[in-house]
């Protein structure tokens, strides 16, 4: 069930140049069961800026009561937001959407999570349930630039890690993919968080495996009553239906849903 | 809670708050927060004869205090609102207000006569004023003669009484108050969204694929009060207020501009709960101010010179 709350900041850190890591304690994480869900955060008590800022859930812990979510301070309302200190109140409301399907890698089986920049921070959870699970993990995570990198230690703790930087300043020089195509290809899934362009050439590269696609949006309200963040459907690219990012997704099925 | 009740052509209300058309869907996803039977009214989505995609994305951008829209009316078509989305309202006790969109007249007329035959749909609120649909709508919003003759086309066909929701995107408000209110309207809903654009910094474009869309929020706030309290002034039909409404204290000030009931649009979206929270705060607000019933705020602004009973500074 969504809930509306305003939670308490338990810890509130810079991770890389304008990557915040914020905790947040409060009733409504026993309502988190899924990897890839979302949070509206209210960034301010007055109305600029207006709307709630979607962001992901990078991983919860349901008897601690707590929850973590990684995002970059880039507008008015994530620069507003990185200034709330510890023991301060914010406004949230989630958790919202579909998260990842865990349940489609079994015991044994070997999984790909890519993730691209700020689409990376949903993987975490995912990644620690799946480790749990039974399920071998392999992580291919780019970034810009060396100084953009983070959680490279949290994931490598879970699985093998790859990282990309597009300046070549880090890791392997190029795109998610430059790493990719170089892997033995001994997985059957794909989950994947990232910019579109991304996401698009992973769906074009990759369509024979099982390939989960997490989207980014505009969104209005985060619910699903607003229409803002509707997209086609893959079955029926020029007609009617439709699927809602923030209700029906974030996370689809490649192919599911026009990029 | 009779000290919140009003009666208008149609509707029995109450209390006199409801979502705005366009920002509340069909009540589906506000359901999951609150009994929709605690709204007095809800204005749902947008209704045109056959199914709407709408606009390509974005279709939201922000602005100060406010947001632009571009949605296009999407809607899945007259069927499948009645026989879908109508009937699943039909499970609650609240009266509906079926906001009709077109892009000719026959299209108005069409929906209004079949929506307006459904029994929850107490009322209907005529579209001639969406900014965001090139072949219509607003066409009819902002030519006085038109807006007046699609008023008598839907007046004729429709089972229930008929508001006609006005666009502020006209040099003269109360001109087209006039002409619908000589086509027949029963009441007026207003205002629906400010045309506007933001553009981006870097590619130097339009955010909005639209390119324009609606303002709406906050920031249209005092917009909607000087229209409202000049139309209400001229008219002799009631109006249900909106534009940026967020709190009880909004609610009283379109009273005082001329409104006898209220809708509340974009603020659904920052606050799901926003409705409920407003209805539940009016009476303590009614109390600090000293009336009995909201009745007694509508038009106050205007009214100074008559005596308002058991007002107590």
């Amino acid at each position: 069930m969504i809930k509306k709350e305003r939670m308490k900041v338990l810890t509130h850190k810079e991770l890389a140049p304008s990557i915040f890591e914020l905790t947040l304690q409060g009733e409504l994480v026993a309502e988190m069961y899924q990897p890839g869900q979302f949070v509206q955060v209210k960034t301010t008590e007055g109305t600029e800026p207006l709307l709630r800022r979607p962001i992901s859930i990078s991983s919860y812990d349901s008897n601690e009561k707590r929850f973590t979510m990684i995002y970059r301070a880039e507008g008015k309302g994530t620069t507003l937001l990185s200034q709330r200190k510890q023991a301060e109140a914010v406004d949230i409301l989630g958790p919202l959407g579909n998260g990842f399907p865990l349940h489609e890698a079994k015991e044994g089986e070997t999984v790909l999570l890519v993730g691209g920049g700020i689409g990376v921070p949903p993987l975490y959870q995912l990644s620690q349930m799946l480790v749990a699970n039974g399920v071998k993990v392999i992580h291919v995570l780019g970034f810009q630039t060396k100084s953009a990198i983070f959680y490279e230690k949290e994931f490598s703790e879970l699985g093998d890690t790859y990282i990309a930087t597009v300046d070549g300043s880090y890791g392997t020089a190029g795109f998610v993919t430059t790493v990719i195509d170089k892997l033995e290809q001994v997985f059957t899934t794909i989950y994947s968080c990232g910019p579109t362009p991304m996401l698009k050439a992973l769906e074009a590269g990759y369509r024979e495996k099982k390939l989960y696609l997490s989207l980014e949006e505009r969104m209005g309200c985060g619910i699903g009553a607003c229409f803002a963040c509707v997209c086609h459907t893959g079955d029926d690219p020029a007609g009617f239906s439709y699927k809602k990012v923030c209700s029906d997704g974030p996370v689809f099925r490649a192919g599911e849903v026009v990029l | 809670m009779s000290r919140l009740s009003v009666e208008l052509p149609g509707l029995h209300l109450k209390n006199p708050i409801m979502p705005a058309s366009g920002c509340f869907g069909f009540g589906r996803e506000y359901s999951q927060f609150f009994d929709l039977d605690v709204l007095g009214a809800i204005m749902i989505k947008a209704t045109t004869p056959e199914p709407r995609f709408g606009n390509p994305t974005p279709r939201v951008a922000e602005t100060s205090s406010g947001m632009l829209n571009a949605i296009g009316l999407q809607n899945p078509g007259l069927d499948k609102v009645i026989h879908g989305e109508l009937a699943w309202l039909g499970g609650y006790e609240v009266p509906i207000i079926a906001n009709v969109a077109g892009s000719q007249i026959a299209d108005y007329v069409k929906v209004a006569r079949e929506i307006s035959k459904v029994g929850n749909v107490k009322a209907l609120e005529l579209n001639i004023s969406c900014p965001n649909v090139k072949e219509g709508g607003i066409a009819f919003g902002t030519v006085p003669e038109v807006a007046k003759e699609v008023t008598k086309a839907v007046k004729e066909v429709s089972s229930v009484p008929v508001y006609v929701k006005l666009s502020p995107n006209v040099s003269d408000i109360v001109e087209m108050a006039k002409a619908v209110e000589q086509g027949g309207a029963d009441g007026l809903t207003m205002i629906n969204t400010l045309v506007g654009m933001r553009l981006d910094l870097k590619t130097g474009k339009p955010i909005l694929s639209n390119r324009t869309g609606g303002l709406s929020g906050p920031a249209i706030k005092p917009v909607a009060l000087r229209m409202i309290y000049e139309v209400s002034q001229q008219v002799s039909i009631p109006i249900i207020g909106m534009g940026g409404i967020a709190t009880a204290e909004d609610v009283i000030e379109f009273f005082y501009a001329g409104a006898s009931a209220v809708a509340v649009g974009t603020a659904n979206f920052v606050d799901p709960f926003v409705c409920p929270t407003i209805i539940d705060e009016l009476p303590k607000l009614l109390d600090e101010l000293g009336y009995d019933h909201i009745s007694q705020c509508t038009g106050r602004s205007w009214k100074q010179n008559e005596a308002v009973a058991n007002y107590r500074p």
